[in-house]
C-alpha cells in the first residue's frame, strides 16, 4: 500500500507530463480528467450553440427546461437514451454497430496529446501533430462505415461526400501544419519539433505567435488551417456531408437515439480537437496574452486573477438575470435555479483565486478561452453561411487552399533560411 | 422558336454513359424531403452527383378542388381557392373574384379595388418572404428564414385585424369587399411599409453578395425565355430570363393601371437573376401600395350583386399576376347558380415542368436550389 | 519511457495483423475486407510504435488507414458488390499462387536462419526518442537523396498517368 502511494506521490514534484513520466495511475486519472471535461464541453456546447445561434436569428432558443433552458442538454440526452435504437432490416449490423464508435475513438483519441499546459496533458510525443493529424484522419473511416452501412442511399450519398472532402482538406492542412513546424526550428540547435508541447514552448521562446511569425505568412497559414479545419469536422458552410436540405441528414439518416448521439458527441469533440490543434501551433497554446512583453510577478499576478473574475462576472450575469425573471409563482423554481446556478458559478469562481488552484488553473483557463472563442466562430458560421456545392468545395480545397499551401510552405522556408543567415539571395 | 429543337435536349430514354460504369444512382426525393417544399416527389437519376434527368411525380396533395367548385354555387366556392396556394391565399381569392364578376358583368367599386391591391400587394411581399426564407434555407443559410418570418408576421397581422384569418384569408367577396376596413388601417399599413423597408436591405445585406450565396445561385438552373414560353413558365422566372410580361402591366386588372411601378427582368435566367427580381419585386410591391394608401377613394366598398347569383350562359377566362406567375380560371357556365367547370391554371404547376430542363447537367444540390427558386407550393399544383 | 508489458502487446498486435490479414482474403464482400485491411495496418502501426519507430507509425496512419483505405472504400462502394459476391473467390491460378507463397516463405526462413549475423543479439540501443523524426529526415535528404527523388518521381508518373487513363479528354 505503502509503494503505491509513493508510486503515486512520486509524479507530483515532476515537471513532465504523466505519460512521459510513465506514471500510470495519473495517466489514468489525466485520461478520466480530460473525457470528462471534454464531455462537458460538448454539453456546455449543446446549450451555447442553440441559445446564440437563436439570438443571432431573433429567436430565443430553448427557454422551457430549466432556467433559460440550462437543463435542455440533459433533456435530450435522457431522451436519446430512452429512445429506440433502430437497425435497419437491410443494414450490414456489424459494421452499423462499429461505426459511431470508431467515429467517437478518432474523435476523442486526440485529446491524448493535446497540451492544456506545460504538464497538462495525458502524454507528450515526439510526433504529437502528426499523431493528431492521423488518428482525426480515422474518424472519416467511421463515417464511410455508417454510409455504406446503413444501405441507403442518402447516408451513401453523404458518406461520399464527406470523404472525398476530407481526403482533400486534410492535403492543405497538412501544408499550413508544415509550415508551423519549419517555424519552430528557428532556435539556437536549428532543429524543429512535432510535439504538441514543444511547438508552445518554441512561440514562447520565440517570442510571438506564429499567428504573427513571418507577417503575413503566419497568418495565411491559420488560414488554410481555419478553412481546413471547419471543412474537416464536417460543419457550416462545408456540412454537406449532412446537409439537411438535400440529403436529410447525411451519413447518420438512418442511426437513432445512443448511436445517433455518438455521432453528435464526436463531431462536437473533433471540433474541439480541431480547435485545440489551431490553438496550440498558432495561438500559443495555453500560454497567456502577452508572455513576454508583459513579463514580470506583478502582470503574473494580474493575469492569474482573470480566470476567477470572469467566473464571477459569468455568475454576476446569472445573478442580474434572476433579478429580470418575471416574478410571477410558476417561475419560482426556474427563478431558484438561476440563483443557484449562478452561486455555483461564484463559488467556482471563488475557488479559482486561491494561490495553488490559480497557479494550476491558469493554463487550462487560458487554453479552454482560445478554443472557446472557435467554437463561437464555428456558431457564427453556421448562422452567416450559405451551404457549398460540392464542386465548389473541391474547388476550394485543391485550387485555392493547396497552391497557397504550398506557396506559404515554400515563402516560410525561404524567409526562415534569409533569418538564419543560411541563405542570401 | 422552335418548341422541338429548344427541348430536344429533354430525353429521358439517352443517359450520357456513365464514367468506370460505376452504377448510375436513381434516388427518389420525397414525398417527404425538407427540401422539396410539401410532398413533391422527385425521382432523381444520378450519375454520383450529376444529375441525368429527373421526373415529378405529383399529386399527393391532391384534393379536387375543381371538382368541389362544380358542387358549390359561386359564392360557396370562393373560400376554397384559399387553400390552393395558401401562402398567397389573397390573390387567389382576388382572382376567382374578379373572374365571377367578369362573367357576372359587374365591377367592383373603386374603394374596394383599391383595398384589393393593397391586401394582394402584401400578399406579394408575404409570398416572396416566404419564398426568400425557405430558399435561404435550402441552400444552407438559415438564418434569413427567421428574419422574414419575423417580419412577414406583421403583414398577417394586419391580415388577422382585417378579416379574422391569417393564412387562409377569403378577404374578398365577389363584388367587391365583405368588410370594411378597420380603424387605423392605413396607419398600420403605413408603419408597416416603414418597417419593411430597411428590411429587405438587411435581407440583400446578408445574401446578396455573399460569395457563397454567389457561387451556389449565379449560372445555376439556367433557362432562356425562349424555353419559359413553351414551356409556359410564368411569374419572376419568366422576368429573369429577361421576357418584360407581367399581367399587371400586360393586361390590367382591379385598378394597377392607376400606379406607376417597375417591372424588374433580369438577365441570365439563372437563379441568382431570379432572386434580384424578386427582392425588386419586393419594393416595387411597397411602391404600388404606397401609391394606392394615397389614393384610396371614400365610397362603398360592394357593387351590386344578386344574392343569388347566376351568372349567363358562357364562359371566362381571367388571370391575374400572383406572385408566382400567371393565375388563371376558367369558368364555364350554364346559368345555374354552381359553375359548370372551373379550370384553375396554377403558375406553381406550370412552372414546376420546368424542373427537368434546369436540373440538367447540374448536381444534387442544384435540384434543391432550382426547386427553391421555382417557388412551388404543392397545394397548388396538386389542388 | 518504460515498456509496459511488451511480449503481450506484441503477440496481441501480430494475432490481430494475421487476423485481419486472413480475413482480407477470405472474406467475400468487399467492404468487410477493406476494413479488414485497415485493422492490419492500424496493427502494424502499433507494431512501429513498439519498435520505436513513431513517425514511421503516424505515416501509417495517416497515408495507409486514413488516405489510401478511405479512397479504396470509397471505390468498392460504388461498385455493385452483389456482383463480387456471386464471384468465384480463388482463382484457377492456385497452383502458381502456392508456389510462389513457399517460395517467399522458403526465402524468409532462409534468411532468418542464415542470416543470423545481421541481426543484433541482444536488445538494441534506441536513439534519443526526440531525434526519432530528425534522423529519418535527415537520412531521407542525405543519403538516401537519390533514391527518394526517384521514388518520387515514380508517384508523379503513377498520378499523371491515373489522370490521363480517367479522363477522357483533357
Amino acid at each position: 500500500m505503502r509503494e503505491f502511494i509513493q508510486y503515486i506521490t512520486s509524479y507530483l514534484g515532476s515537471n513532465q507530463t504523466p505519460g512521459t513520466a510513465g506514471n500510470i495511475f495519473w495517466v489514468v486519472v489525466y485520461v478520466l480528467l480530460v473525457f470528462t471535461g471534454i464531455s462537458l464541453g460538448v454539453i456546455a456546447m449543446n446549450w451555447l450553440e442553440r441559445k446564440i445561434l437563436a439570438h443571432m436569428q431573433v429567436r430565443l432558443g430553448p427557454m422551457r427546461v430549466g432556467p433559460h433552458g440550462l437543463l435542455q442538454p440533459f433533456a435530450d440526452a435522457l431522451k436519446l437514451l430512452l429512445k429506440e435504437d433502430l437497425i435497419p432490416a437491410e443494414a450490414d449490423s456489424v459494421i452499423f454497430w462499429c461505426a459511431p464508435f470508431m467515429v467517437v475513438l478518432a474523435a476523442f483519441t486526440v485529446f491524448v496529446v493535446v497540451p492544456f499546459g506545460p504538464t497538462h496533458a495525458i502524454t507528450d510525443m515526439n510526433i504529437g501533430i502528426l499523431f493528431m493529424l492521423g488518428v482525426s484522419s480515422l474518424s472519416v473511416l467511421g463515417i464511410v462505415m455508417a454510409g455504406w452501412a446503413s444501405n441507403s442511399h442518402y447516408p451513401l450519398i453523404g458518406a461520399l461526400r464527406s470523404s472525398a472532402q476530407m481526403v482533400s482538406y486534410e492535403v492543405a492542412m497538412g501544408m499550413a501544419v508544415v509550415s508551423v513546424i519549419l517555424m519552430t526550428s528557428l532556435n539556437a540547435v536549428g532543429t524543429g519539433t512535432l510535439s504538441m508541447i514543444g511547438i508552445v514552448q518554441a512561440q514562447l521562446a520565440q517570442h510571438e505567435w506564429f499567428i504573427f511569425k513571418f507577417f503575413p505568412l503566419g497568418l495565411i497559414a491559420f488560414f488554410i488551417f481555419a478553412v481546413a479545419m471547419v471543412a474537416e469536422t464536417n460543419r457550416a458552410p462545408f456540412d454537406l456531408a449532412e446537409a439537411e436540405s438535400e440529403l436529410t441528414a447525411g451519413f447518420h439518416t438512418e442511426y437513432s437515439g445512443f448511436r445517433w448521439s455518438l455521432f453528435f458527441l464526436a463531431e462536437y469533440g473533433a471540433m474541439m480537437a480541431a480547435s485545440s490543434i489551431a490553438v496550440t501551433l498558432w495561438l500559443g497554446g495555453w500560454l497567456r496574452p502577452f508572455p513576454n512583453m508583459l513579463a514580470g510577478a506583478g502582470w503574473d499576478q494580474l493575469f492569474s486573477f482573470i480566470p476567477g473574475a470572469s467566473f464571477l462576472f459569468l455568475a454576476g450575469l446569472c445573478f442580474y438575470s434572476t433579478a429580470r425573471m418575471p416574478k410571477h409563482p410558476y417561475f419560482r423554481i426556474q427563478t431558484i435555479g438561476l440563483a443557484g446556478f449562478g452561486a455555483l458559478l461564484g463559488l467556482v469562481g471563488l475557488i479559482l483565486f486561491i494561490p495553488p488552484v490559480r497557479a494550476w488553473v491558469q493554463d487550462i483557463f487560458w487554453f479552454s478561452a482560445k478554443v472557446a472563442g472557435f467554437m463561437y466562430l464555428y456558431i457564427w458560421y453556421r448562422g452567416t453561411f450559405p451551404r457549398y456545392r460540392f464542386d465548389q468545395l473541391m474547388k476550394m480545397g485543391w485550387k485555392v487552399l493547396l497552391p497557397m499551401g504550398l506557396g506559404i510552405l515554400i515563402l516560410t522556408a525561404g524567409v526562415a533560411l534569409y533569418q538564419q543567415n543560411l541563405w542570401h539571395p | 422558336m422552335t418548341n422541338q429543337n429548344t427541348l430536344s435536349h429533354v430525353d429521358l430514354e439517352t443517359p450520357e454513359k456513365p464514367f468506370l460504369d460505376a452504377n448510375e444512382l436513381v434516388i427518389n426525393m420525397g414525398p417527404q424531403h425538407p427540401a422539396t417544399h410539401g410532398v413533391l416527389r422527385v425521382i432523381l437519376r444520378l450519375d454520383g452527383e450529376k444529375v441525368l434527368g429527373l421526373e415529378c411525380v405529383i399529386g399527393y396533395l391532391h384534393r379536387g378542388v375543381e371538382k368541389i367548385g362544380e358542387h358549390r354555387t359561386y359564392t360557396m366556392f370562393n373560400p376554397y381557392v384559399d387553400r390552393m396556394d395558401y401562402v398567397a391565399a389573397v390573390s387567389n381569392g382576388l382572382g376567382y373574384c374578379e373572374t365571377v364578376e367578369k362573367l357576372l358583368n359587374v365591377e367592383a367599386p373603386p374603394r374596394a379595388q383599391h383595398v384589393r391591391v393593397i391586401l394582394t400587394e402584401l400578399n406579394r411581399i408575404a409570398s416572396h418572404q416566404l419564398w426568400l426564407g425557405t430558399h435561404a434555407l435550402d441552400i444552407g443559410a438559415i438564418t434569413p428564414l427567421f428574419y422574414t418570418f419575423r417580419d412577414r408576421e406583421e403583414i398577417l397581422k394586419i391580415y388577422e385585424k382585417y378579416c379574422g384569418a391569417r393564412l387562409t384569408t377569403h378577404a374578398f367577396r365577389i363584388g367587391g369587399l365583405q368588410y370594411e376596413t378597420y380603424a387605423g388601417f392605413e396607419k398600420e399599413v403605413k408603419n408597416f411599409l416603414n418597417f419593411f423597408r430597411p428590411k429587405i436591405d438587411e435581407y440583400e445585406e446578408l445574401l446578396t453578395t455573399n460569395r457563397i450565396w454567389l457561387e451556389r445561385t449565379k449560372g445555376v438552373g439556367k433557362i432562356s425565355a425562349q424555353d419559359c414560353i413553351a414551356l409556359g413558365v410564368t411569374g419572376p422566372v419568366l422576368r429573369a430570363s429577361g421576357m418584360k410580361w407581367d399581367l399587371r402591366k400586360a393586361q390590367p386588372y382591379a385598378c394597377y393601371k392607376n400606379f406607376d411601378f417597375e417591372i424588374p427582368i433580369g438577365q441570365n435566367g439563372d437563379t441568382y437573376d431570379r432572386y434580384l427580381v424578386r427582392m425588386v419585386e419586393m419594393r416595387q410591391s411597397v411602391r404600388i401600395i404606397e401609391q394606392a394608401l394615397g389614393a384610396l377613394p371614400e365610397g362603398p366598398i360592394m357593387a351590386k350583386v344578386p344574392k343569388v347569383m347566376k351568372p349567363p350562359a358562357g364562359e371566362v377566362y381571367h388571370s391575374i399576376e400572383a406572385p408566382k406567375g400567371e393565375l388563371g380560371y376558367f369558368i364555364v357556365s350554364d346559368g345555374s347558380t354552381q359553375p359548370y367547370r372551373v379550370r384553375v391554371r396554377p403558375p406553381s404547376f406550370v412552372n414546376l415542368q420546368a424542373l427537368d430542363l434546369m436540373c440538367r447537367g447540374q448536381l444534387v444540390a442544384d435540384v434543391i436550389a432550382v426547386i427553391g427558386t421555382l417557388d412551388i407550393v404543392l397545394g397548388e399544383v396538386d389542388r | 519511457m518504460a515498456p509496459v508489458a511488451t511480449p503481450f502487446f506484441f503477440y496481441l498486435l501480430s494475432a490481430l495483423m494475421l487476423v485481419g490479414g486472413i480475413l482480407v482474403i477470405t472474406r467475400k464482400n468487399p467492404v468487410h475486407s477493406a476494413l479488414a485491411l485497415i485493422t492490419t495496418l492500424l496493427a502494424q502501426a502499433a507494431i512501429y510504435l513498439m519498435l520505436y519507430a513513431p513517425f514511421v507509425a503516424g505515416v501509417q496512419i495517416i497515408l495507409y488507414a486514413g488516405g489510401i483505405m478511405v479512397l479504396f472504400l470509397f471505390v468498392i462502394m460504388l461498385v455493385s458488390i452483389d456482383r463480387s459476391i456471386k464471384e468465384r473467390q480463388f482463382n484457377s491460378q492456385w497452383l502458381i499462387g502456392v508456389v510462389a507463397a513457399t517460395a517467399l516463405g522458403g526465402l524468409l526462413i532462409a534468411v532468418y536462419t542464415k542470416g543470423a549475423s545481421l541481426f543484433p543479439g541482444g536488445p538494441v540501443t534506441v536513439a534519443a526518442e526526440g531525434d526519432n523524426t530528425q534522423r529519418v529526415a535527415s537520412l531521407l535528404y542525405g543519403q538516401y537523396m537519390f533514391s527518394f527523388e526517384i521514388a518520387s518521381l515514380l508517384l508523379l508518373v503513377a498520378i499523371i498517368g491515373a489522370v490521363v487513363m480517367a479522363k477522357k479528354r483533357i
